[in-house]
């Protein structure tokens, strides 16, 4: 179980999550401290750790859209928060699945912010409503990246049985 | 039963007789793109090999193309410093398709593949920017995709897990303008079809206002269909596609015209009489809230620009030149042209726009896209709006949160440039 910390709504592109001006800043280290920037009370409270692991962000439709930069995911991955939203944008999919970032498709999800959410595998309970909300599994062709721990590690697999 | 564009193109690459909607397939890569975030791909294809005892090849040196565009010159040590291990990769591995910061053969990436030749009709071309899709307007299945990805088609030579994608088609008619444009037919449709209309399908654009079309209005076409979220933008190749690869891009060998079949299966059509639209402005702080002109009409703005990879080729600049020949840019209005390329600079050059641009006041910047980014010149202040040609107005999208960014044709911006507010291109003078 774990706690809505952060509502956005539809078409939060990655220029709100991970603002251009920053995205010289390339190592996944490095990223986490520019996360949703431009929002300077959220961003503070992350940098300043006031959000707890393991918390939720909270997306309606089309999450992640705009711009393919992979720091969009590093970003959010760094401060170990979890995604769930109505639907996600093709490019920030894949790369939350490449680089391991947490995120649950979930399209008729209701919550609002302080709500505590139990994910099952197949659906998302909001404990404080009592209301349940079923899961639109990852595509099944992914699943294998996701099994290696990432695309990297895949991709090393791939690598090494091709010798 | 007929195939699509992108069935005909995948099922090729993936060494199959065909393939249906929805099939995961994994495709050889033609072409491979990136631009300074390869600082970001060197970083993740050299953990990939870290541990295997393999020395770190890429798989076909001839096959990657790094362009730097993003913040050129560099506007800070940390870029450089980013130039530099690129550069110096690019040079290790034997990429020949690297441009530097060079004015002989620079630009944005996305105009550089073109008139390099680098794209071909029926290829599979990836890239880690999200307006790869561009490429789609000379025939190829082209995508944006996230660095590590491309670290994974720098090691294996094909993309992963692609899903044939289903496919919505345009069908277009009538005549454009030099007021109306095709920057006006996508961001219409971009915000007929909302920022996730397309989400997981590609766009195919046909009809009469696309056969006649120039290459550069399809890439601008092509460019903006991720603004709906589609997958790929495609034309179906044609005597135009092969009269610019082979006048413009300088390409000899044999050319594969793959186009869709007339019976090939979309999930669904729309159709456009161009002749019809009227100017088109997307309005902050998404890409799909589009209005005609009139409704923001007004409007002042601060700073106009012109240019990046959706519209800053030379037609653009020509459209801008006509207009403001003998007129001055309104007071308090900053005026950015961004040629596209190098090679459009000098041919803007040649045909004398660009100082037609300048004695009306507008400012003649160094090839670049930074400036759409907010990452490189051209930042806005507190409460601004600019007015301009790029292909994204999200909140703080050119640098500043507290800014507005109105997207539009060449024409609108050019008319507006004079007035100091948006402006119909159809009645200013």
């Amino acid at each position: 179980m774990a706690p809505v910390v952060y509502v956005v709504g539809d078409d939060v592109s990655t220029d709100a999550i991970y603002p251009g001006k920053f995205m010289a800043t390339v190592l996944p280290t490095e990223t986490p401290q520019y996360c949703f920037y431009d929002d300077r009370p959220f961003n503070t409270a992350l940098v300043k750790k006031d959000v707890p692991a393991g918390g939720i962000i909270l997306g309606g439709q089309n999450f992640g859209c705009g711009s393919s930069r992979e720091q969009a995911a590093s970003t959010i991955k760094g401060h170990d928060l979890i995604v769930v939203a109505r639907g996600f944008a093709r490019i920030f999919l894949q790369n939350a699945i490449n680089l391991g970032l947490k995120m649950v498709i979930c399209p008729t999800i209701e919550a609002t912010a302080g709500d505590e959410l139990d994910i099952t595998p197949t659906h998302v309970r909001n404990v404080t409503t009592g209301r349940e909300f079923p899961i639109v599994p990852l595509p099944a062709a992914r699943q294998a990246i996701i099994d290696a721990g990432g695309l990297i590690a895949y991709t090393r697999s791939r690598l090494m049985a091709r010798g | 039963m007929g195939q699509t564009m992108s069935q005909k193109i995948l099922a090729r690459a993936a060494g199959l007789p065909s393939v249906n909607v929805g099939d995961v397939v994994e495709p050889t890569v033609d072409l491979a793109m990136s631009h300074e975030n390869a600082a970001l791909v060197i970083n993740q294809f050299l953990e990939v090999y870290t541990g295997t005892g393999i020395e770190p090849r890429v798989w076909d040196p001839s096959r990657i193309a790094i362009i730097f565009d993003h913040r050129v010159p560099a506007e800070s040590s940390k870029t450089a410093t980013n130039h530099k291990k690129v550069r110096e990769f690019a040079g290790t591995q034997g990429i020949t398709k690297f441009h530097d910061i060079r004015g002989d053969e620079g630009g944005i990436c996305h105009q550089v593949l073109p008139e390099h030749g680098y794209v071909r009709p029926g290829a599979v071309v990836v890239g880690t920017d999200s307006h790869t899709t561009s490429h789609g307007a000379l025939g190829a299945f082209a995508f944006g995709i996230g660095a590590t990805e491309m670290a994974s088609v720098w090691t294996l030579g094909h993309a992963l897990n692609v899903e044939v994608p289903g496919t919505i088609k345009v069908v277009t008619r009538g005549r454009f303008t030099d007021q109306v444009t095709p920057k006006d037919l996508i961001l219409y449709l971009v915000g007929l079809l909302t920022a996730e209309g397309a989400n997981y399908r590609v766009i195919e654009f046909h009809g009469d206002a696309i056969e006649t079309m120039s290459i550069s209005g399809r890439l601008t076409l092509a460019n903006m269909s991720v603004e709906a979220g589609a997958t790929a933008g495609l034309v179906p190749p044609d005597a135009e596609t092969e009269r610019y690869l082979r006048e413009e891009a300088g390409v000899t060998d044999p050319l594969d015209l793959v186009r869709p079949d007339g019976d090939a299966v979309y999930d669904r059509v729309i159709d456009v009489d161009v002749a019809a639209l009227a100017p088109q402005i997307a309005c902050p702080h998404t890409v799909d809230n589009v209005k005609p002109v009139d409704a923001v009409r007004g409007t002042t703005v601060h700073q106009i620009v012109i240019g990046s990879c959706t519209n800053g080729r030379l037609d653009d600049l020509e459209i801008a030149a006509n207009r403001l020949r003998g007129k001055r840019v309104a007071k308090g209005v900053r005026m950015l042209v961004f040629p596209a390329s190098w090679r459009i600079y000098r041919q803007a050059m040649r045909a004398g726009y660009l100082a037609d641009l300048m004695d009306a006041g507008a400012v003649i910047m160094n090839p670049g896209c930074g400036c759409c980014l907010g990452v490189h010149q051209g930042a806005l202040g507190d409460g601004e709006t600019s007015l301009s040609t790029t292909n994204r107005n999200f909140k703080g999208r050119m640098g500043n949160p507290t800014s507005d960014v109105y997207l539009c044709s060449p024409a609108v911006a050019a008319a507006s440039a004079v007035t100091g507010v948006i402006t119909d291109p159809r009645q200013e003078g």
